[in-house]
């Protein structure tokens, strides 16, 4: 191992150990102080973040054509990292007040990040397969946290059973590129496809079961299904986990290999790549509109916003649109994830135990008893429908801009009317909390409200203030191929 | 005189002062509340009359012109850009006159949340203002959506019986048209590299085969605000189920922006369509003028029928929007304001009617002229007005936009006119049976012997608009002086490019 080599995951290595000695401190933190647990994962977080900001502008190909370090890379660790520490922030006083406090939990994240990280620098299929696994594992744990209660098994059980089908499709296709290609390295297969030495028909069926693989991953439909039931049954700071982070993730390797390794599929894949990122986008928006229980009406939200984050994708597919499809896409997915995590915030101050307190009509009178949160949800519900003055909006904007410029605004007209569509049932939110009487009952806690308002602050002012923000995607994408 | 920040800068956002510090009030608060707003939209209504001092009002183009990049991004600008000319000099200045005046009327209608509704209201005063003056198309979307947000929660919250289901149908049906005009907005800028609009109308060649698609567009956006006929049935339930204030800003001003936003960019930016779509927008806002007539004379509710009415007072704007000629376009601005005051002074009205009765319903009146003396010898005023009597402000409109509109060559037949003057007719009738029903005859419901007539925080609220109505009514001059150099300059440009294009 160089030094460049060690350079380039010194986040993951820190966060990795980092973990592993929490394990072993957890063993001598009393069971009531648990929150020391919490505090040092997220200062343990916060630290990686540092060590990845130190990381900004390297490009480095490591580990022998193994990993790549490059600034969309660090863009997206650092995306994994913050979430992960407002995702500790919405579960410090959730595990507490629904019985499930384990010092476990902060290190389950932690490695997942860990996984995440390493997959966007993944810059081979079989690292891809090892950080999908090194990530999704410690999810499928958290997602039955709960135990006992049922839900939360049940989420376990199907998060896990889908996660291994999917990763069998992606694991296939991987071998069949290899067949095709003799190689698993993106490098390597590149090579091969510019030498005209592939075997063009196993290379796209293994292209094309890769894309079903990430596709459960990411919840894009027909592959969304497993997502609504797992979203409701988790523990509800490790569903904005999934939502935000999983999600980031899963586009990131898209991005990485259909865009580097496979450009000319990616233009052949095109037209299902569409039909994937229209469907979804219709699929999840009109299902979200029978939702009455909020983290359902979340998760079919998210599986909207993975329409969304598709439709660049699409639009990524014609070479002269390459760079800003992908600065639009990490631009949403920013936004994206601010917003759910306030939102998410929001759900978790309103939850109560056993699963109550999350149905709609909980809602009724946030807006009047609690303005400051019912302000916030509304300022989240507004930048998820892409309203003006938030960030959602600015990115719909880019998303949808850079989707006309590409050529199709055929799918942006999709996406527009889809969005319509998601207005109403986020508008709904809106009526309960506002317009209806009711009696809610909220947990005050200053962590969730500190990620709730200022999550909130954070949407209106970016929307504001857009370019900052803006600049840093756009240097993210420079160095992709 | 400078107070170091932009004009246009201060009068857009000068109520975010006042929201600030409402913020700060407890919610108990009520009266102090009360008068931050108010205070705060006299402020911004003098702001807008320093405005008024500093326009030149024989220049035809953009003047107090403000422009600073907002964001840059590679192939992608998007300025903070404002300006003020003839077009929108009058509906800044009406926008700034009729929210002191609706905050006023609340003072007893509006107990319940008191805090959040002036929030609202001077928050949708910002984004009003900003429709108006801002320059740049993203800019113009950012304020154009924003102010659904303040006028939902007023509609959604402090409205009457079906009010939910009258906000969200506000919110979708602007929201339907407004995504539309996103699109054509991306395009454009896809186009030129600029969303500016003094750039883009340099620039018109490079989208002007998209033409007819943008003009669709932005159209659809700006007809579902108008309303035009058939996109109007959200206006009936936002303006019966919306608070009184709520529905004279929702008449007086925000209709005014589908009217504006034509006025602003499709005319100018896509000359050849808007001739080849007149006759069609024309015949459509026929329609509306007749259809909107009737209907209204069909009501019982007087609320509805002043909400249709609007439907109908619309269409001429639209129509002498689309007749293309100096006169008619000069009238429709006019009569933009026209509307604005009648209309408001109607809803003022019919809110104090309610708030004596709790009914809306005309066969619950009757004969209160002998009652309420005031008030009749007001609503008289105002009905007179808003169906055009000369001497009264909504003739010198309407009469302006038919006698443009019969020589228009772009619709090429008085027809047009000639069926739209049906409309001054039809309502003089559903107005007059309206005043007719309510405040003549005898006394037949023995509640109303106990009406009290308007006390002088009512009669302030209705004064200022009856003194425009007889201005505009009696000298509209210094009026048209301030339109007319713009509107010429529009007229022409739309008939240049048309020359350009045989």
């Amino acid at each position: 191992m160089t030094q460049a080599d060690f350079f380039s995951i010194l986040p993951i290595i820190t966060i990795l150990l980092w973990a592993l000695a929490l394990l072993v401190a957890d063993l001598w933190i009393p069971k009531e102080r648990k929150s020391m647990t919490a505090l040092l994962a997220a200062v343990g977080l916060a630290v990686g973040v540092g060590i990845s900001l130190s990381q900004v502008g390297q490009t480095a190909l490591t580990f022998k054509g193994m990993l790549m370090l490059d600034n969309f890379a660090v863009f997206l660790n650092i995306i994994f990292l913050v979430s992960g520490i407002l995702a500790i922030a919405l579960s410090y006083d959730y595990l507490k007040r629904m019985g499930i406090e384990r010092g476990e939990y902060y290190v389950l994240m932690m490695f997942s990040i860990a996984g995440m990280m390493l997959l966007t620098q993944a810059y081979n299929l079989i690292v891809v397969f090892l950080a999908i696994e090194f990530l999704s594992i410690p999810l499928y744990i958290l997602a039955g946290f709960a135990r006992p209660r049922l839900e939360s098994e049940e989420a376990a059980l199907k998060y896990f059973l889908l996660g291994t089908f999917s990763s069998g499709f992606l694991l296939y296709g991987i071998a069949l590129i290899f067949g095709a290609t003799k190689s698993t390295g993106l490098e390597g297969i590149m090579a091969s496809l510019s030498a005209n030495e592939a075997n063009l028909v196993l290379f796209i069926a293994g292209a094309s079961l890769m894309l079903v693989g990430f596709g459960f991953k990411v919840a894009v439909a027909p592959f969304h299904e497993w997502a609504p039931d797992v979203y409701q049954g988790s523990p509800t700071p490790a569903s904005a986990f999934m939502a935000v982070s999983v999600k980031a993730a899963g586009f990131a390797v898209l991005l990485r290999i259909f865009l580097t390794a496979f450009p000319t599929l990616a233009q052949q894949l095109m037209p299902v790549v569409w039909g994937v990122a229209a469907l979804t986008m219709v699929v999840g928006n009109v299902l979200a509109i029978n939702q009455t229980n909020l983290k359902r009406l979340l998760a079919y939200s998210s599986i909207a916003h993975a329409g969304y984050l598709m439709m660049a994708f699409v639009s990524a597919s014609n070479p002269a649109q390459t760079g800003q499809a992908v600065s639009a896409m990490l631009y949403y997915l920013v936004a994206y994830g601010l917003t759910t995590f306030g939102a998410w915030a929001v759900v978790v101050s309103l939850e109560q135990a056993e699963g109550k307190g999350l149905e709609l009509e909980d809602y009724a009178g946030v807006g009047q008893k609690y303005p400051w949160l019912g302000a916030a949800m509304l300022v989240f519900m507004l930048s998820l429908s892409g309203i003006p003055l938030t960030i959602g909006f600015w990115g719909k904007f880019f998303l949808f801009r850079t989707t006309v410029e590409a050529g199709f605004t055929s799918l942006a007209l999709v996406g527009l009317f889809t969005s319509l569509v998601s207005v109403f049932y986020y508008l709904r939110v809106v009526v309960y909390m506002f317009m209806r009487p009711g009696e809610p009952r909220v947990r005050r806690d200053g962590w969730l409200s500190l990620v709730a308002v200022g999550a909130a602050v954070a949407v209106v002012l970016l929307s504001v203030l857009p370019s900052r923000l803006l600049d840093m995607a756009a240097q993210a994408v420079l160095r992709l191929q | 005189m400078n107070f170091g920040i932009h004009p246009l800068l201060l009068v857009t956002f000068f109520p975010l002062v006042g929201v600030l510090v409402i913020l700060f009030l407890k919610s108990q608060q009520k009266k102090a509340i009360r008068w931050t707003a108010l205070a705060t939209a006299l402020v911004t209504f003098a702001i807008s009359l320093w405005v008024l001092a500093q326009f030149q009002p024989g220049t035809a183009g953009m003047q107090l012109e403000l422009r600073v990049p907002w964001l840059r991004l590679d192939g992608l600008a998007i300025d903070f850009y404002m300006g003020v000319d003839g077009l929108s000099i009058l509906m800044v200045l009406l926008t700034a006159l009729l929210t002191p005046i609706a905050i006023l009327s609340t003072w007893s209608a509006v107990e319940d949340r008191v805090k959040g509704f002036m929030i609202f209201f001077l928050l949708l005063e910002v984004g009003m203002t900003g429709v108006f003056l801002v320059l740049d198309l993203v800019l113009f979307y950012v304020f154009w959506e924003f102010t659904l947000i303040p006028m939902y929660f007023l509609i959604g919250i402090w409205g009457g019986e079906r009010r939910i289901y009258a906000a969200v149908k506000f919110f979708l049906f602007t929201m339907a048209g407004s995504l539309l005009m996103l699109l054509a907005i991306l395009v454009i800028g896809f186009q030129t590299g600029t969303f500016a609009w003094s750039d883009l109308l340099e620039k018109r060649e490079l989208f002007a085969a998209a033409q007819t698609w943008l003009f669709l567009a932005f159209g659809l956006a700006f007809a579902i605000k108008v309303p035009m006929f058939p996109l109007h049935t959200w206006l009936p339930d936002a303006h019966v189920e919306a608070p009184t204030a709520g529905s004279v800003i929702l008449a007086g001003v925000l209709l005014k922006m589908g009217a504006y936003g034509f006025l602003r960019f499709n005319l100018p930016l896509f000359p050849e369509a808007t001739v080849k779509f007149a006759p069609y927008m024309a015949i459509l806002a026929i329609i509306g003028i007749i259809y909107g007539a009737a209907v209204s004379y069909a009501q019982k509710d007087m609320k509805k029928l002043v909400a249709y009415s609007s439907v109908s007072h619309l269409g001429f704007v639209v129509l002498g929007t689309f007749a293309l000629t100096a006169q008619s376009v000069s009238g429709s601005v006019l009569q933009m304001v026209n509307h604005g005051l009648s209309t408001g002074a109607l809803f003022l009205i019919v809110g104090m009617l309610y708030e004596r009765r709790h009914t809306r319903e005309m066969s619950a009146f009757g004969g209160v002229w002998k009652v309420v003396p005031v008030m009749g010898a007001l609503m008289l005023v105002v009905t007179l007005s808003s169906m055009g009597l000369p001497g009264l402000n909504g003739f010198v409109g309407e009469f302006t936009i038919l006698l443009g509109s019969f020589g228009s060559k772009v619709l090429g037949s008085p027809w047009f006119a000639g069926v739209a003057t049906l409309g001054v007719i039809l309502a003089a009738v559903y107005l007059l049976v309206m005043f007719e029903k309510v405040f003549l005859g005898p006394v037949k419901v023995e509640a109303n012997l106990a009406l009290k007539d308007l006390n002088v925080r009512e009669i302030v609220t209705l004064v200022p608009l009856l003194i425009l109505i007889f201005w505009i009514g009696l000298y509209p001059q210094p009026f048209f002086n301030l339109i007319n150099p713009s509107v010429e300059n529009l007229v022409s440009m739309v008939s240049s490019a048309l020359l350009a294009a045989h």
